[in-house]
């Protein structure tokens, strides 16, 4: 198994929640202090480095107009950490390629980074969240329609090298496509792809890229990967290591279950802040139709998870992984076992009034005293 | 009309497209043109309007129980589909009424032809921009919670609330198509199109525009001033103690200043 350290590079200064109503799309930007936020810039990619350092993965995303995430732009970070670090592998999950205007952009930047960290690039494509339809200003119906067809533009564009090609798609037009630099990687950078549903995860094993499970649970999780292997034995195709399978979540290793438990709690900031009106996390077209009506009847779905976010609710359910390594070790297994097995751990490693010092020792610990037990795992996963 | 697919609503064809359509009434045919939350059939304006001529009133692809169409997804091509069905069911002297959102789909109509139009009715439409870029001519409904929506559009927003809990599946279904499609239609550019308010100029045949006077969403004064002053010779009515949707909350008073209008002779 491979452990990704990840930070959302938030800005937890906030005001009282009283003040504002929604911390994402429109909480006025002079609650944010450039000075501060430059002083947490510089710390969240030494932080980075340390990670490098410790022998750990590097993984970076992106959101919009929101205080919970200040990298707008994962291709910048990224572009800085391909020159900050030598041998980490870098993942971008990722490029939120259905309310991007210009995939041959994306194919563009992504090129760029993976030939200037000589190959250590892996390019994730997110849909995003609901919160990102109004800052990215996107249609959000038939959002996966526009998902597939930016995929398929950027894959054309790493993949041709015999000069322009012409693109003249349902939502895409681009007639002299000819990307330079081209990919150091030969195809391309591996494709990571995060799913929510069934459907997203049959067509993802289709291709058979990485696909990403981010704080979806025991239940979740398990339902993405058991579809994903299910749809790749439908086909005839190689059966999956665990290699194409990812899941993100809070992890917080102390010296004692007491120093992880409260590391944890204070990695839930992540979801206690994340005030946010019902506009904005259901905009109409972005759930199937059956999935609001279940809503408008008072059903919460997955998202009961979210709404006790106590750290005890939380470990029940396989979001958060905190204690000592022990226990970390025993908790990873146990959601390990339950999913039938996965290659990569993102780690939600930073959040909130987590400071420096506690950041690193959480890493360290980790690092040194569970990653170890992690990396052995037989990639067939669990039989 | 073969398959009934609500308790009003039949299944037609236009052009190889199924659309839900609700007839009521005979005589003059007077063809309703929905706004962004749909057809609703029991609607009392519906058959107080069916006493005057024969109403058609389609639910466009995507709302109520018309079926999603792969190739419609713009307003544009809802003006083509909506002149085929004229044409494929050989209606003439046709009176068009268009609410909100189907208002601009009935101005976009008119500016494509008026060949079987007699007169247009335009309900506090959308689809042209009136202000600079930087004014919102429309409220931004996406970004706005349920309640501040409905004080915008209601003159009586208590008339607005919906109780979830008592609907039945398939209303609950035909709330969330409609809300879709709307999004499908009017996300960008929002509710309007920009050329629309430069070829206005086109229709050539009686034009009344009705507007509640507590409209605050669109207000007469503003954006029913700049439609007005955009088709040559068009009217603009307010009628009293109405928002948004004057159909529904004044549906005998909205009815007569229609009637007065298809009645007389200019």
């Amino acid at each position: 198994m491979r452990a990704w350290h990840f930070s959302e590079n938030a800005y937890h200064l906030l005001p009282d929640p009283k003040e504002y109503d929604s911390i994402r799309v429109k909480l006025p930007n002079r609650y944010y202090d450039p000075k501060i936020g430059a002083d947490l810039y510089h710390r969240y990619i030494d932080e980075w480095v340390t990670a490098e350092d410790l022998g750990l993965e590097i993984m970076v995303n992106e959101h919009h107009q929101t205080a919970t995430n200040l990298n707008p732009s994962g291709p910048i970070i990224m572009g800085i950490l391909a020159r900050e670090t030598k041998k980490a592998r870098l993942l971008i999950l990722g490029n939120p390629i259905a309310n991007r205007r210009e995939p041959v952009r994306v194919a563009e930047e992504m090129a760029m980074v993976d030939v200037y960290s000589r190959g250590r690039l892996e390019v994730g494509f997110v849909r995003g969240v609901p919160y990102e339809i109004s800052a990215g200003n996107h249609r959000p119906t038939k959002m996966m329609e526009r998902f597939w067809e930016a995929h398929d533009l950027i894959l054309k564009a790493w993949t041709s090298h015999d000069g322009p090609f012409n693109w003249e798609g349902k939502y895409f037009h681009h007639r002299q496509v000819n990307i330079w630099p081209r990919p150091y990687q030969q195809p391309h950078p591996p494709v990571w792809i995060t799913a929510l549903s069934p459907d997203s995860a049959r067509q993802v094993a289709e291709r058979g890229y990485v696909v990403a499970c981010f704080l979806t649970g025991f239940q979740g999780t398990k339902t993405i990967f058991e579809t994903y292997r299910a749809r790749r034995a439908e086909l005839g195709l190689p059966a999956p290591a665990t290699d194409r399978f990812a899941y993100a979540a809070l992890v917080y290793t102390g010296e004692t279950d007491e120093e992880g438990y409260a590391g944890a709690r204070k990695l839930l900031w992540y979801v206690e802040s994340n005030k946010v009106p019902p506009q904005f996390t259901n905009p109409p077209g972005y759930q199937p139709i059956a999935t609001t009506v279940s809503a408008m009847k008072g059903s919460v779905g997955i998202y009961k998870m979210f709404q006790n976010p106590t750290l005890e609710s939380f470990m029940e359910n396989g979001l958060v992984f905190a204690g000592n390594p022990d226990s970390v070790y025993r908790q990873i297994m146990k959601m390990y076992q339950h999913v039938g097995g996965f290659g990569h751990l993102l780690i939600m490693g930073q959040a909130g009034f987590l400071e420096h010092e506690e950041t690193v020792k959480g890493m360290k610990l980790f690092a040194q005293e569970v990653y170890p037990r992690l990396k052995d795992l037989s990639p067939g996963g669990v039989p | 009309m073969t398959q009934r697919v609500s308790e009003l609503g039949w299944l037609t064809t236009v052009h190889g497209v199924q659309l839900e359509v609700v007839e009521l009434g005979q005589g003059r045919p007077i063809v309703v043109l929905h706004d962004e939350t749909g057809l609703d059939p029991q609607a009392p304006f519906l058959d107080l309007l069916a006493a005057h001529g024969r109403v058609i009133a389609p639910s466009h692809p995507g709302f109520g129980h018309s079926p999603d169409v792969a190739t419609i997804d713009t307003i544009d091509d809802l003006t083509y589909l909506y002149l085929d069905l004229l044409a494929e069911q050989g209606l003439r002297e046709v009176t068009l009424l268009g609410f909100s959102l189907g208002g601009w789909i009935a101005a976009e109509m008119a500016v494509k032809s008026t060949d079987r139009l007699a007169k247009l009715i335009l309900v506090a439409p959308l689809g042209i921009k009136v202000g600079d870029r930087e004014t919102r001519d429309i409220p931004d409904i996406f970004a706005l919670t349920a309640d501040e929506v409905t004080r915008l559009q209601y003159h009586d927003p208590t008339r607005a609330v919906v109780d979830y809990t008592m609907l039945s599946d398939d209303a609950l279904t035909v709330i969330a198509r409609n809300r879709e499609a709307t999004t499908l239609y009017a996300w960008e550019p929002y509710f309007h199109n920009p050329k629309l308010r430069q070829r206005l100029h086109r229709i050539n045949i009686p034009t009344l525009c009705l507007w509640g006077a507590s409209d605050r969403f669109v207000t007469p004064g503003y954006y029913g001033a700049a439609y007005r002053e955009a088709i040559p010779g068009a009217r603009l009515e307010i009628i009293e103690r109405a928002g948004h949707f004057p159909h529904l909350e004044q549906p005998e008073a909205f009815v007569e200043r229609v009637r007065k209008f298809v009645d007389s002779t200019n």
